[in-house]
Formats: C-alpha cells, sequence, structure tokens
C-alpha cells in the first residue's frame, strides 16, 4: 500500500505564502508529478509530505491514517533530494546502508541489499568511493540507491535530474520509469520540466504560487488546460494566446481579424475571450478554411522543425513548420487555424470555458 | 568578530577545489625578503627570547650591566624553583599550574558542550526574534571584565563561590559561550542541513541524525572553538585576581603576577614561570593545527 493524501497544506515563510492550500491525492503505486515553476512551491509539497516542514495548517494522511504531527521517520517515506544530500564523510556503500541501519536491520540482510541495489543501478563499482570522488551522475545514482534499498509507502524525488547533463537525463527518465514499474510503487516527483513531467507522469498537478492549478494525466494537462496559466506553462512553444470575442457565428479578434465561431463552445456573445493556439496546430504551409493574415517576424529554426513567428497586428502567433521552410521578414503570410484543437478562456479569470461536445 | 575568526580558520566551502597558490621556495627568496623577515622576526620575538634567556640565566646575570646576550652560565635552577617549593615540596607556582589546567579545561569543555547544541539550533530552527536573541548574546561580551568584576563578585561572596574553583570555571564558561555560540553557528550554517533532513528520511531521529550525520563534520569548527575559548580561559587575569585570594585556588596569572613585588623580585623565576606558562597553549594550538586549518565538509552537495 502506498497512498498519500494532502489536504489544505498551508505554509508561509515569514511573508511568503510558499503553500495556500494544495490539495493532492496521490493513489497507490502511481507516478504522480508534481509541476511548476521555480518557486511555486513544489519542493515544500514535498518536505510537508515527508515530515521536514511544520505546517500552518492542512493535514497529510498516509494509507488512509493521520501523519500530519509525525516526525519523518515514522512516515516510512523515502526521498531523493535536488543535492543529493549523500553523507560526505561516508562512502557509498555505507550511504546505501543507512536506511538499512536505522531499521537494525543484520549486517548480511545489508549487504545482500546493497549489493541488489548496486546492480540495479549499475554502481558496483563504486562501493568503496566517497561522494567527493563521484561524478553528477554517478551521485544521482547513490541517491536513487540510498531511497530504493528499502520498501516505503512511497519514493518522493525534488528534482532529481536537474544537476545531471541532457543526454543522461534522457537515459535516467527512462530508467526511472522502468524502476517504477518493476517496484510497482508510488512516486510522488517533483520537477519543473514539462518535459519529463509529460513523458513519466500517470498523473500530473500543475503548481503555481502555492496553489494547485489542474490535476489530471498528461494528455488532460496538454489538451484541456484548466485555465490560461497551465496553457501557457505546459506545452513548448508556449501557446499563443488572442484576445476576441464571440459575435453571432464568428470570433472577432482585437486585433480586427474574424475567424469562424468554434462549434463547441459555449461563450455568449460579447464576452471578452483568449483564444488560445497551440504551435502544431496552427500552419503556414497547409490551406483551411479557417486562416489569420499576418506577416512574417521571425524564424527559428531548431534542426527537426522551425517554429515560424507570425505578427496578428500586435500580437505574435508561434507557428511549427517543416524544417525546410524560408522566408523574409515582413513578407505576407496565411496562418491556417484548426479551430477544432483550439481553446478559449475567459479574459478576465483566465478559467477555460465550459465546452459542449468536441 | 566572530565572523572574522570564523573565516580566518576555515578554508571555505570544499566546492574550491583549487590549490593554495604556491609559495616560492627559500631558495628563491630575494636577499631584501629575507633581509626584512629577519628583521621582523627579531623585533617580533625579542620579549620572548628575552624571557627564555633571563629563564635560565643566574640571578647576578640577569641584573648585570651592560646585558649579557652570550656567554653567561646556563641554570635550570629557576625551573625547578617553579615546580619545587623551598621546603622541597610542591611549589605554589605547580599548584597554580594545576589549577589553571583545571579551570581552563573544564570551563572550555562546559561552553563547547553548551555552545555547539545552542548553535546547532539557532542555525537550524526557526526561532521567534533570532536576530535579537543572537545579538542579546553577543552583547554580553561588550562589557570588557573589569567592569562587571565588582556585581559578580559580591554575588559570589552572597552564593559562597568566592574564592573556588568551580566559581572560576563558571564564569570562565558563561563569558566562552557567547563567542562558542557564535563562532560555532558560523561552521553550522556551512553543512548543509539536507544531510540531516536524509538522515530523518531513513529512520534516525533528529538528534540521532546530528549525531551521526552532523556532528563529525562540525570536529574541526570544534577543535578551532575550542582553542580560542581555552586560551582566553588560561590568559584570563581580571577575575582571577578579584575572586580568588587563597594559594590552593589561584590560577597561574594572578599567581605569576604575585612574584613581582615585595623587597625583591626573583626575575629568573618569574620568566621561568612564564616560559611554562606559554608552553600548554602553544603545544595544544600544534596538536590541533590540522583542525584549525581544515575545511568543515568535504563536499557532497551540489549547490
Amino acid at each position: 500500500m502506498g497512498t498519500v493524501a494532502a489536504h489544505g497544506l498551508c505554509k508561509s515563510f515569514g511573508k511568503v505564502q510558499a503553500l495556500d492550500g494544495v490539495t493532492l491525492d496521490v493513489p497507490d503505486g502511481s507516478f504522480f508529478v508534481v509541476l511548476g515553476p521555480s518557486g511555486a512551491g513544489k519542493t515544500t509539497t514535498l518536505r510537508a509530505i515527508a515530515g521536514l516542514e511544520k505546517l500552518d495548517a492542512g493535514s497529510v494522511h498516509l494509507d488512509g491514517a493521520d501523519a500530519t504531527g509525525d516526525a519523518p521517520a515514522e512516515r516510512d517515506l523515502a526521498m531523493v533530494f535536488q543535492s543529493y544530500a549523500l553523507y560526505p564523510r561516508h562512502t557509498v556503500y555505507e550511504n546505501i546502508a543507512s536506511p538499512l541501519l536505522a531499521r537494525r536491520c543484520s549486517s548480511s540482510e545489508i549487504a545482500a541489499a546493497v549489493e541488489r541495489m548496486s546492480r540495479l543501478l549499475h554502481i558496483e563499482r563504486l562501493l568503496q568511493r566517497r561522494p567527493a570522488q563521484l561524478s553528477g551522475g554517478e551521485m544521482q545514482r547513490v541517491a536513487l540507491a540510498r531511497a530504493l534499498v528499502r520498501s516505503p509507502r512511497a519514493f518522493l524525488m525534488d528534482e532529481p535530474l536537474t544537476n545531471l547533463d541532457l543526454k543522461l537525463r534522457v537515459e535516467m527518465r527512462t530508467e526511472l520509469t522502468r524502476i517504477h514499474r518493476s517496484l510497482g510503487a508510488t512516486f510522488i516527483y517533483v520537477t519543473n520540466d514539462q518535459v519529463e513531467a509529460l513523458s513519466m507522469a500517470d498523473q500530473v498537478a500543475v503548481l503555481k504560487e502555492g496553489q494547485v492549478q489542474q490535476v489530471g494525466t498528461p494528455t488532460e494537462v496538454y489538451e484541456r488546460p484548466a485555465n490560461q496559466w497551465v496553457a501557457g506553462f505546459v506545452g513548448s512553444p508556449p501557446i499563443s494566446l488572442l484576445a476576441c470575442r464571440a459575435e453571432g457565428d464568428r470570433l472577432v479578434g482585437a486585433q480586427g481579424w474574424t475567424l469562424p465561431r468554434p462549434h463547441w463552445t459555449t461563450a455568449e456573445d460579447g464576452r471578452a475571450l483568449l483564444l488560445g493556439l497551440r504551435a502544431e496546430d496552427l500552419s503556414v504551409e497547409q490551406r483551411g478554411h479557417a486562416s489569420l493574415s499576418g506577416e512574417l517576424y521571425g524564424l527559428e529554426p531548431l534542426g527537426d522543425r522551425t517554429v515560424v513567428d507570425v505578427r496578428v497586428g500586435t500580437e505574435i502567433l508561434k507557428v511549427k513548420a517543416r524544417p525546410t521552410v524560408t522566408g523574409t521578414p515582413g513578407e505576407r503570410l496565411q496562418v491556417t487555424v484548426d479551430l477544432d484543437r483550439a481553446h478559449l478562456f475567459d479574459a478576465g479569470t483566465g478559467l477555460s470555458l465550459p465546452e459542449a461536445g468536441r | 568578530m566572530a565572523v572574522s575568526v570564523d573565516e580566518a580558520v576555515s578554508t571555505g566551502p570544499a566546492r574550491d577545489r583549487t590549490p593554495p597558490v604556491r609559495r616560492r621556495s627559500g631558495r628563491g627568496r630575494s636577499v631584501l625578503e629575507v633581509a626584512l623577515l629577519t628583521v621582523l622576526a627579531v623585533v617580533m620575538l625579542f620579549p620572548v627570547l628575552w624571557m627564555i634567556e633571563t629563564s635560565i640565566k643566574e640571578n647576578r646575570d640577569v641584573y648585570a650591566v651592560p646585558a649579557e646576550f652570550i656567554g653567561f652560565t646556563v641554570t635550570m635552577e629557576h625551573f625547578k624553583d617553579v615546580f619545587v617549593g623551598p621546603d622541597g615540596g610542591r611549589s605554589a607556582l605547580s599548584v597554580a599550574f594545576l589549577n589553571s589546567v583545571l579551570v581552563a579545561g573544564a570551563s572550555t569543555v562546559l561552553a563547547t558542550l553548551l555552545g555547539v547544541p545552542a548553535a546547532w539550533a539557532y542555525s537550524r530552527f526557526a526561532v521567534k526574534a533570532k536576530k535579537d536573541q543572537l545579538f542579546f548574546i553577543l552583547s554580553t561580551r561588550f562589557m570588557p571584565p573589569v567592569v562587571v568584576v565588582i556585581p559578580i563578585f559580591l554575588m559570589y561572596r552572597q552564593v559562597g563561590l568566592i574564592d573556588s574553583k568551580l566559581g572560576l570555571i563558571l564564569i570562565y564558561a558563561a563569558y566562552n559561550l557567547p563567542f562558542t555560540i557564535w563562532m560555532m553557528k558560523g561552521f553550522v550554517d556551512e553543512v548543509p542541513a539536507e544531510y540531516e533532513d536524509a538522515a530523518m528520511l531513513d529512520g534516525y531521529t533528529r538528534l540521532q541524525a546530528f549525531r551521526r550525520y552532523t556532528l563529525p563534520l562540525l570536529v574541526p569548527g570544534i577543535a578551532a572553538t575550542a582553542v580560542f575559548a581555552l586560551i582566553f580561559s588560561w590568559n584570563e587575569f581580571v577575575f582571577a585576581i578579584f575572586l580568588t585570594s587563597s594559594d590552593s585556588v589561584r590560577t597561574a596569572p594572578p599567581a605569576i603576577a604575585g612574584l613581582i613585588g615585595g623587597t625583591t623580585t626573583d626575575w629568573g623565576l618569574v620568566a621561568a614561570a612564564s616560559v611554562v606558562f606559554a608552553l600548554p597553549v602553544l603545544v595544544f594550538a600544534y596538536l590541533v593545527r590540522k583542525h584549525l586549518i581544515a575545511g568543515v565538509t568535504l563536499g557532497a552537495v551540489r549547490r
């Protein structure tokens, strides 16, 4: 078993409200990712679940039992720190053995467990070294081994891949997913990298300024963002947002353009809206029934694709195109819009509008 | 104050792995450098040299005019007099030295035992009005001993601590405690709190986490702090002379001072006693020199 439920977590540091009513329900065995920009309260959430922060308000339930006031040792959780926090005076072996030592396991049990872990994470050669003699990737593996060496209720991971170089990060991402599948344990994983979140998670909670914006599967968060902020934060290049309002069967832009009104929207006429368009749902190469005209503002070649910046009035649209696309700034362009995949938000509240039959 | 001392003894964070700039070897030094260093050394060390010379001169050579730098008769009589009394038993000075060892040692241990946990708490926990509390602790050191010695004297007389070793131990510990807390807080701040967090998640209690993983990293800092506390207690004169009077309780500084005065002063004995008095701190500092300059952490935390 390993369910973690945090309800209404509040925590302030001086005048800064780090957590403002964070509620998360982590089901047993899931890979639960907490995603948000730096300063969103991700790490504080994790530390609160671990029992390392004293809460101003809220409760933490582990496997259904109230654990709010419990000491970290009583919660039976394992954590991987962003800094790894390997004990500098101790060897890799002693570092991995530490949780078992604290539980007074016999030395033969410890030896067997450490050996199993070091084989799983390919660090057999490093057991007699000290942390200062390890590379970043090796430290990360040792920190992971120290957490995985026992079977706690849940594993908490605080941006464990942030300090690795890109190639290693991609490798470890796959590795972590594999480990999660083979253990079947509950993982709570904090990151500011949306690629990590979308590729690894069963469930994503998007956090901003100490408040949960949305909880859902990666697809839900990407395809049906709860509000304008989530839409802007998840996805690269970021979603383009255009001010507009509905008028009869048309959408009229603040910059003077018009588009057919999407059939799925329930927005009443005259309400100030924001039209959200993702780069892959726009095209400068194909023709369609809905299009915007603008001028070429800039090209961003990214190897496998090129992002075309198109200026519509004073607003910039980011459009995904083939890497072979060319053009000169100032050139007139037609941008085809896939309105079936567009998003509409209330311009005042930023909330996604209710949809009918998409 | 504590901050500058701290900086002077710690080599800084361990991520700084650049080797120290290699000094040019002795042969590479220019004549001018050697000459200047020699002059400096002679000026700085002359009082020490003179003290050592006087301690091994016979009394008539001590008073010789012009002074004899070399060619006097060497004698160890004065050193014998430091330890052996005129009646063949223990001298009053040797008792004073033992008292000094006891008082300085015990007060340093006491200040360290109280100061290290306090520094850890101030470094790790959210304490209300932490800055004000720390400033208050530091402010108790603003007054020189001579200002507070009369009230202390009166209080000690009331509670019966006057002319006792325990009284001196307590006042020295109280005087060293603010310094210990401030200096140790700097060292504790250098050790990432994450080691303790990690240990608590491993299944240790907070105190076990401190003892197992933080305390060993603080040993260099504790050694450095203890040396400073020890030097203060060892050299302290004002409290000692006001609060103690009998030979069985007196520490070395007032005892040596007591040798001067009267009709004649045995300068050889004064010098020999001073040499003996200066040695322990030198030896102790030499023994812990490695800790004094060692870094605080070996570095396994990426920042």
